[in-house]
C-alpha cells in the first residue's frame, strides 16, 4: 500500500502546484488589491480588473490546463489501470 | 455545418432559435399594441410549458436515470446544466444589486462563487466520478464505512439545501407577482407547478435536460439588457470590455458629488435623526408615553382649528401605528437608527478596495474580504446539489472537462455583473442626483411603486441627494431594461431569465433533498432489499411531499429566509469538504476522525451563526448578549472557523485511531488512471 504508483505522484503534484498558483491568486493578490489600484488596465483601476474579472480567467486557465495534463497523464499511464 | 453537431447540440440549437423567434415575435405585437400584462403571461407560459415538455419526454422508470442521468450526459450539456443548478435566483438578481451598493468588497462573490469550481475540478469531481456511485454519503461510507456518517452527511445535506430551495421558491413567488402580478401565494405555488414538471417524472435526467434549456435562456436575459445599455452609453455592445472607461467617470463623479454642500448637509440632518432615536431609545418607556401624549395634544389642536380632515386623519394614524409596548419600540427604533446611521456615513467609492480611514480598519475588511471569499469558494465545492452533477458524466475526463466547461458558463455572468453595477450607478450618479425630484425619469417613480425603490426629501429642498435615494438590491438588474429605454418584451424577458435561475436549482436542490432522503436513508438504511420500482415510487412520493412543504413554507414570506442563504455555504463547507478532500488524499483518514471534523466543523458553525445573529438561546442554556465577532468575522463566514476546526479534528482524531480497513482499497480505485480517457 505504501508505494505510490506513478500516476498518481504526479497527479498530486500537478494538483499540488495548481492549488498553491490557487491560493496565491485567490489570497495574496486580493490581499493586496488597494496598492494594485494605483496602475490602470483597459481604463480599469488593476486591483478592481483583477478581482472582477483577471482572475476569473486564470481560474479557467487553471482548470483548463489541469484538464489537458491529465488527460494526457491518463493516456500515457492507461496500461496500468486494472 | 448543421451536421458536424450531434443530435443533442442540433435539439438546443432549434429550442434556441425558437426562443428568440419567440421573443422578437412578441416585441413586434407589443410594438402593436399587445399590453405589457400578456407579454408577461406569455413568458410563463411559453417558457414553463417549454420545461414541462422536457420534463415530460425524459421520463423514466429506471433508478440510474433517475438519479445519475444515466451517466449519459456529456461534458458541455452537464457544465451548461451545472451553470444553471448553480446559479440561483441569488446570482441573477441580487449579485448586480450587491455590487452596486458595496462596490469592491461585493467582489468577494464573484471570486468566491468561481473559485470554488477550480477546487471541484482538482479536488472532487473526478474522484467522484471514477467512485460512480449517486450521492455524497455514497461516497462517504464507501471511503470510512459505517451507516453513522451517511446519516450525518444527510442531515447536513438536507440542512444546507432546504433552507436554499425556500429561498428559490419565495424567489418565484417574487418574480411572478411583479411581473404577471400574481398573488405572491398563488406565484409561489405555480412555481411549485414549474418546478414538480421538470423533476417529478424523470428525477435527473428530466432536471439535467431543463436546466440546460433553462441555462440558455437565462444567460440570453441577463446579458441582452446591458448589452443594449453599453450600447447606448458607449457605443459598444460589450459591456465587460468597455465599462471600465465607465468606471472612470463613475469615480469622477463621486469625487464631484460626495463632499457637496448639499450632500453633506443631508449626511448631518441623517446623523441627527439617528441620535434622536438613540436618546428616544435610552429614554423608554416615558419617551413612548411622551411621545403618545405629543401626537394626542396635535390632533386636539389640529381638530379645534378649522384643518382638514385628511390631516387629522394622517395624525391618528401614526398614532394608532405607534410601538404598543416599550419592548417594540426599542425594535422598531433601533431599527430606524441603523438606517439613519447608515445614510449619514460618507458613500463608499465604487473602485475603492477596503475603504477605511485606518490601517486596522483597513485590515478588518481585508480579513472579512478574504474569509468570505474562504467560505464562499470551500462552500461552493461543497455543496451537494452541485457535485451531484459531476457523477452524471460518461467518463472521468469528461467530468474534469465539465468542470471547465461550467466554469465558463459560469463565469458568462459572474463577468458581467459588475458591469451592470458600474452602468447602474453611472445613470444614478448623472440622470439622478442633483434632480429636482418631480422630474425623476419614470423608471424610478414605477419602482417605488413597488417598494424596492425609496425617495425621502430630508431637507425638503425638492431635489433629490444621493443620501436621500435608496435602491433594494433586486431593482438593479430587474430596472436596467427601463433604465435604458427598452420596450417592455425585454423586462419580460429578464422576468423568464430570473424564473429559469430560480427553476433549475430549486430543482436540484430538490433532487439533492429527495435522494438523500430516498436513497440514503429508506433504501442504504432502512430496506436494503427494496425493488426498484418500490425506491423509484418512493422517491417520487418525497419529491413531492418536500417540494409542497418547501412551498408552504416559502409562501409564509419568511424574512430572514434570504440571509440565510448565505450560510448554506458555510454549513455545507464545514461539514464535507474536510471530510471528502481528506477521504481522497489522505489515506490515513479515519472514520472516527471523519466523523468527528464533519460534527465539529457544523455544530462550530451553526453555533456561530446563531450566537452571532440571535444572540442566547434560553433553552439550550446559552445566554446572554449576541457573541462579539471573532476576528471581526460577520456571520456569513462563519464557516472560517468550521471549516478549519473540522480540518484539524479530524486530523488528529484520525492519527489516534485505526486506519478503516476498506480505505487502501477504495483509495487505489480511486486514484487509478482513468481507461476510458478519449475526452470528447
Amino acid at each position: 500500500m505504501n508505494q505510490v504508483s506513478p500516476y498518481w505522484r504526479k497527479t498530486r503534484h500537478l494538483t499540488a502546484w495548481l492549488l498553491v498558483i490557487w491560493v496565491v491568486l485567490t489570497f495574496c493578490v486580493s490581499w493586496f488589491a488597494r496598492e494594485l489600484n494605483a496602475y490602470s488596465f483597459f481604463g480599469f483601476p488593476f486591483g478592481f480588473y483583477f478581482a472582477a474579472q483577471g482572475i476569473l480567467l486564470c481560474y479557467l486557465g487553471i482548470i483548463v490546463y489541469y484538464s489537458r495534463r491529465m488527460r494526457q497523464l491518463d493516456a500515457e499511464y492507461a496500461g496500468d489501470a486494472e | 455545418m448543421l451536421n458536424s453537431l450531434t443530435r443533442l447540440q442540433r435539439y438546443y440549437l432549434y429550442y434556441t432559435a425558437v426562443f428568440v423567434l419567440f421573443v422578437l415575435t412578441l416585441a413586434l405585437l407589443e410594438r402593436h399594441g399587445m399590453p405589457p400584462r400578456w407579454v408577461g403571461y406569455a413568458f410563463l407560459v411559453f417558457t414553463v410549458s417549454m420545461y414541462a415538455t422536457i420534463g415530460v419526454f425524459s421520463r423514466t422508470t429506471d433508478v440510474s436515470e433517475y438519479y445519475v442521468a444515466g451517466r449519459r450526459v456529456p461534458a458541455l450539456f452537464n457544465g451548461m446544466a451545472t451553470g444553471a443548478d448553480w446559479m440561483s435566483a441569488a446570482s441573477f438578481m441580487g449579485l448586480a444589486g450587491t455590487l452596486y451598493l458595496q462596490g469592491f468588497q461585493g467582489l468577494a462573490y464573484v471570486i468566491g462563487w468561481t473559485g470554488g469550481f477550480v477546487l471541484v475540478a482538482l479536488l472532487l469531481a473526478p474522484y467522484l466520478r471514477r467512485f460512480g456511485q449517486y450521492t455524497i454519503p455514497d461516497f462517504l461510507v464507501a471511503r470510512y464505512g459505517g451507516n453513522f456518517i451517511r446519516l450525518v452527511a444527510v442531515a447536513a445535506a438536507i440542512l444546507a439545501s432546504f433552507v436554499y430551495v425556500v429561498a428559490q421558491i419565495y424567489g418565484v413567488g417574487v418574480i411572478t407577482s411583479r411581473f404577471v402580478s400574481l398573488q405572491f401565494e398563488v406565484g409561489v405555488f405555480v412555481g411549485l407547478a414549474g418546478i414538480l414538471v421538470c423533476s417529478f417524472l424523470g428525477g435527473m435526467r428530466a432536471v439535467t435536460w431543463t436546466q440546460v434549456a433553462q441555462y440558455l435562456i437565462l444567460i440570453v436575459a441577463y446579458v441582452t439588457p446591458v448589452a443594449i445599455l453599453s450600447y447606448n452609453v458607449t457605443g459598444v455592445p460589450i459591456p465587460q470590455l468597455v465599462y471600465g472607461q465607465v468606471l472612470e467617470k463613475v469615480t469622477t463623479l463621486e469625487h464631484q458629488l460626495f463632499d457637496s454642500a448639499k450632500e453633506l448637509e443631508v449626511r448631518e440632518l441623517y446623523q441627527e435623526r439617528a441620535d434622536l432615536y438613540a436618546q428616544k431609545i435610552m429614554q423608554l418607556p416615558q419617551s413612548l408615553i411622551l411621545e403618545r401624549e405629543r401626537l394626542s395634544i396635535q390632533i386636539n389642536e389640529l381638530k379645534s382649528s378649522d384643518v382638514q380632515m385628511r390631516e387629522i386623519v394622517a395624525l391618528e394614524r401614526q398614532r394608532r401605528e405607534l410601538p404598543h409596548d416599550p419592548e417594540q419600540a426599542r425594535l422598531r427604533w433601533e431599527n430606524e437608527m441603523f438606517t439613519a446611521v447608515d445614510r449619514s456615513k460618507p458613500p463608499i467609492h465604487h473602485a475603492e478596495p477596503f475603504p477605511a480611514k485606518t490601517v486596522e480598519e483597513q485590515n478588518a475588511l481585508r480579513f472579512n474580504f478574504l474569509g468570505l471569499i474562504f467560505c464562499l469558494t470551500i462552500g461552493t465545492a461543497a455543496l451537494p446539489h452541485v457535485l451531484m452533477r459531476y457523477y452524471t458524466t460518461p467518463s472521468v475526463s469528461q467530468a474534469r472537462e465539465s468542470v471547465v466547461w461550467s466554469l465558463l458558463f459560469i463565469v458568462i455572468l459572474y463577468i458581467t455583473a459588475p458591469a451592470y453595477a458600474v452602468f447602474a450607478k453611472f445613470e444614478v450618479l448623472s440622470n439622478l442626483a442633483g434632480i429636482p425630484i418631480a422630474k425623476l425619469p419614470g423608471w424610478v417613480a414605477a419602482w417605488t411603486k413597488v417598494g424596492l425603490v425609496g425617495i425621502e426629501d430630508i431637507n425638503g429642498d425638492g431635489i433629490l441627494q444621493l443620501a436621500e435615494l435608496s435602491l433594494n438590491p433586486d431593482v438593479i438588474v430587474l430596472a436596467t431594461p427601463e433604465i435604458a429605454g427598452m420596450p417592455y418584451v425585454v423586462s419580460g424577458l429578464v422576468a423568464a431569465g430570473a424564473l429559469a435561475a430560480a427553476l433549475s436549482t430549486a430543482d436540484g436542490l430538490l433532487l439533492t433533498i429527495t435522494s438523500a432522503l430516498s436513497h440514503d436513508v429508506y433504501y442504504r438504511i432502512f430496506r436494503p432489499g427494496a425493488s426498484t420500482q418500490l425506491r423509484l415510487v418512493i422517491s417520487k412520493s418525497l419529491l413531492l411531499v418536500v417540494a409542497v412543504f418547501a412551498a408552504t413554507v416559502a409562501a409564509q414570506k419568511p424574512g430572514t429566509i434570504l440571509s440565510m442563504v448565505a450560510w448554506a455555504f458555510s454549513i455545507a463547507g464545514s461539514a464535507f469538504f474536510p471530510a471528502l478532500v481528506l477521504g481522497i488524499f489522505w489515506a490515513r483518514a479515519t472514520r472516527a476522525g471523519a466523523i468527528a471534523g464533519m460534527l465539529v466543523g457544523l455544530l462550530l458553525t451553526l453555533y456561530y451563526i446563531l450566537r452571532l445573529e440571535f444572540g442566547g438561546f434560553a433553552w439550550l442554556g446559552l445566554e446572554g448578549a449576541p457573541l462579539k465577532p471573532w476576528l471581526h468575522l460577520q456571520s456569513t463566514s462563519a464557516g472560517v472557523f468550521g471549516i478549519v476546526a473540522g480540518f484539524m479534528t479530524n486530523v488528529l482524531v484520525s492519527l489516534f485511531t485505526r486506519p478503516s480497513p476498506q480505505a487502501a482499497d477504495f483509495l487505489a480505485r480511486i486514484r487509478q488512471p482513468d481507461r476510458r480517457g478519449e475526452g470528447i
